[in-house]
């Protein structure tokens, strides 16, 4: 039986940076494990796109669950609504990855969606609530 | 002996169509260009602009009488308490407040949807607004209950009055405990994690003036997308300026009171907004001209990013606690390239005040004044300047 891959969003702390997660959930829990996109640095969080497939799939989400790693289905996606954003700037400061940022000298703001992981602090911090989760 | 020109003769070339006006950033070229002497020569008029939440707004709103009358004691709009204590039929309602339903901080940090800043926006957007009045009813105003929809065309009088807007400088706000902090300024992360400011620099209006050599009481303005006037110095004017390495810097420095008709005036340009963790406002955008009488009003008008300096300040313990001194000064260049260093560590920084919009008003205002819409009020009254030397008072608890 073909099993169509999770698409998960994981996010976790400095601690977490330096353990072989991946590795554990090949080994340990024998899934396919693709990275779509990872930004893992030892200073700072951490976040990765990740397809799995395999029967133990749940356990090994409970596994990174325990660690401590946020684990979250990827079945949305963050949009701005040009009509309410304001390019005031206030995203660009809290965006862990740059997906929102300040083109300059215009000081435009700019949202690549490519860099987005779903994090939603910018759904919360936005002043207008221009930046929207859509399923 | 330098260019001198009056209100009158600049009005008069606007009238003939034959002014020269630049917005504050164009006027840095030109001087870049042609020197100072030539540009102040040249130049008529600069136009400056800014967008941001600006606390301390609010508008005065007059109903209209029912039948029977009433006497209105307690107001609501859409759920958010006006304050009615002026009048029978009139209120006001402030940007801050907020809907009576809402769970504050609660459940921190609260998200603030809806507050005075949003109501006001509706009403602008034409939007129908639920009105709620309750009153103990007289023997002249015998009502005492009232719902009911108003519009902002439909009532008689709506006036924007912001006792306190357009901070000519503000504090660049950075975190230095271990927690996220939730403030007016953003969301700050912990250990200098990243910085947030909140002025145009060298476009922003009192910047450009910093003496108040001609901007005071009665100045026709730019406002929420409409004509407003500069109705009096606003709360909080401390218009000081600091010297340190020879340098001139505004500390958090002056502001404006300003009025107009609000039915005039556009969504575009007044925005309710929400603060994660701190409550809600009303985003403004604000344009001020700026006529050049003479070469020293034309060196103020022509400072740039590199020569305005705003405050660092630890908003996680020294702000909370009112602890005076700050983490030293950063330019709004610097703050525009997206980094700063303080404390020898560097960090990145937000705007939260709309640079982009802050050009299109500027813009919007030389449009007005070139096709010779918009004339030019001498102040009737100049406010306090940095030589008369007002000092803050803080309060003490008995």
């Amino acid at each position: 039986m073909k099993v169509s891959p999770k698409r998960i969003v994981l996010r976790f702390g400095t601690d977490i940076s330096v353990k072989p997660i991946v590795y554990r959930l090949v080994k340990d829990y024998d899934l396919v494990v693709n990275i779509v996109k990872a930004d893992v640095n030892p200073q700072k969080e951490g976040t990765m796109i990740l397809e799995v497939t395999g029967d133990q799939s749940e356990n090994g989400l409970n596994y990174l669950r325990d660690l401590g790693v946020s684990v979250q289905a990827l079945n949305q996606e963050i949009v701005r609504n040009e009509e309410k954003c304001v390019m005031c700037g206030a995203c660009t400061g809290v965006c862990p990855t740059g997906a929102l940022y300040m083109e300059r000298p215009s000081m435009e703001v700019r949202f690549d969606g490519d860099q987005c992981v779903f994090c939603q602090l910018c759904v919360k911090v936005c002043p207008m609530w221009a930046m929207e989760v859509r399923l | 002996m330098g260019v001198e020109k009056t209100y009158a003769e600049i009005n008069a070339k606007i009238k003939a169509g034959k002014a020269v006006v630049v917005t504050a950033e164009e006027l840095i070229s030109l001087v870049e260009e042609k020197g100072l002497s030539k540009a102040a020569q040249e130049v008529d008029v600069v136009t400056t602009g800014t967008f941001a939440p600006m606390c301390s707004s609010g508008a005065f709103l007059s109903f209209g009488h029912t039948a029977p009358r009433m006497k209105m004691q307690k107001v609501w709009l859409n759920g958010v308490a006006a304050y009615t204590g002026i009048a029978a039929v009139d209120a006001y309602i402030g940007a801050t407040e907020m809907h009576e339903d809402d769970p504050l901080n609660s459940n921190y940090p609260g998200e603030f949807r809806y507050g005075g800043g949003h109501v006001i926006a509706d009403l602008v957007a034409r939007k129908p607004v639920k009105l709620k009045a309750l009153a103990y009813g007289t023997d002249c105003y015998p009502r005492r209950n009232l719902e009911t929809t108003i519009t902002l065309d439909e009532i008689n009088e709506a006036i924007l009055f912001n006792p306190r807007n357009c901070y000519q400088n503000y504090n660049c706000a950075v975190n230095l405990t271990d927690r996220t902090i939730y403030t007016y300024m953003g969301m700050i992360k912990p250990n200098l994690g990243n910085a947030n400011f909140s002025t145009a620099g060298q476009l922003s209006p009192l910047l450009k003036d910093p003496h108040f050599k001609t901007i005071g009481v009665g100045t026709k303005i730019f406002l929420g997308g409409g004509i407003g006037y500069v109705a009096w110095n606003g709360t909080q004017h401390f218009p000081s300026m600091i010297d340190s390495d020879g340098k001139e810097l505004g500390s958090a420095g002056g502001t404006l009171a300003v009025t107009g008709d609000l039915k005039q005036m556009s969504p575009r340009w007044l925005v309710g907004t929400s603060y994660l963790g701190y409550g809600a406002t009303l985003s403004v955008g604000i344009g001020i001209p700026i006529p050049i009488l003479n070469e020293e009003i034309a060196l103020y008008a022509a400072k740039k990013d590199e020569e305005l300096f705003a405050p660092v300040v630890d908003y996680g313990e020294a702000y909370p606690s009112f602890t005076p001194g700050n983490l030293g000064y950063v330019s709004y260049a610097d703050l525009k390239s997206g980094k700063i260093t303080v404390n020898g560590k560097e960090v990145s920084t937000a705007p939260l005040s709309s640079l982009p919009r802050a050009r299109e008003i500027a813009a919007t205002l030389k449009g007005w004044i070139q096709k010779g819409e918009f004339q030019l009020t001498e102040p009737v009254k100049t406010l306090p300047s940095p030589a008369d030397g007002v000092i803050a008072h803080s309060l003490k608890e008995d």
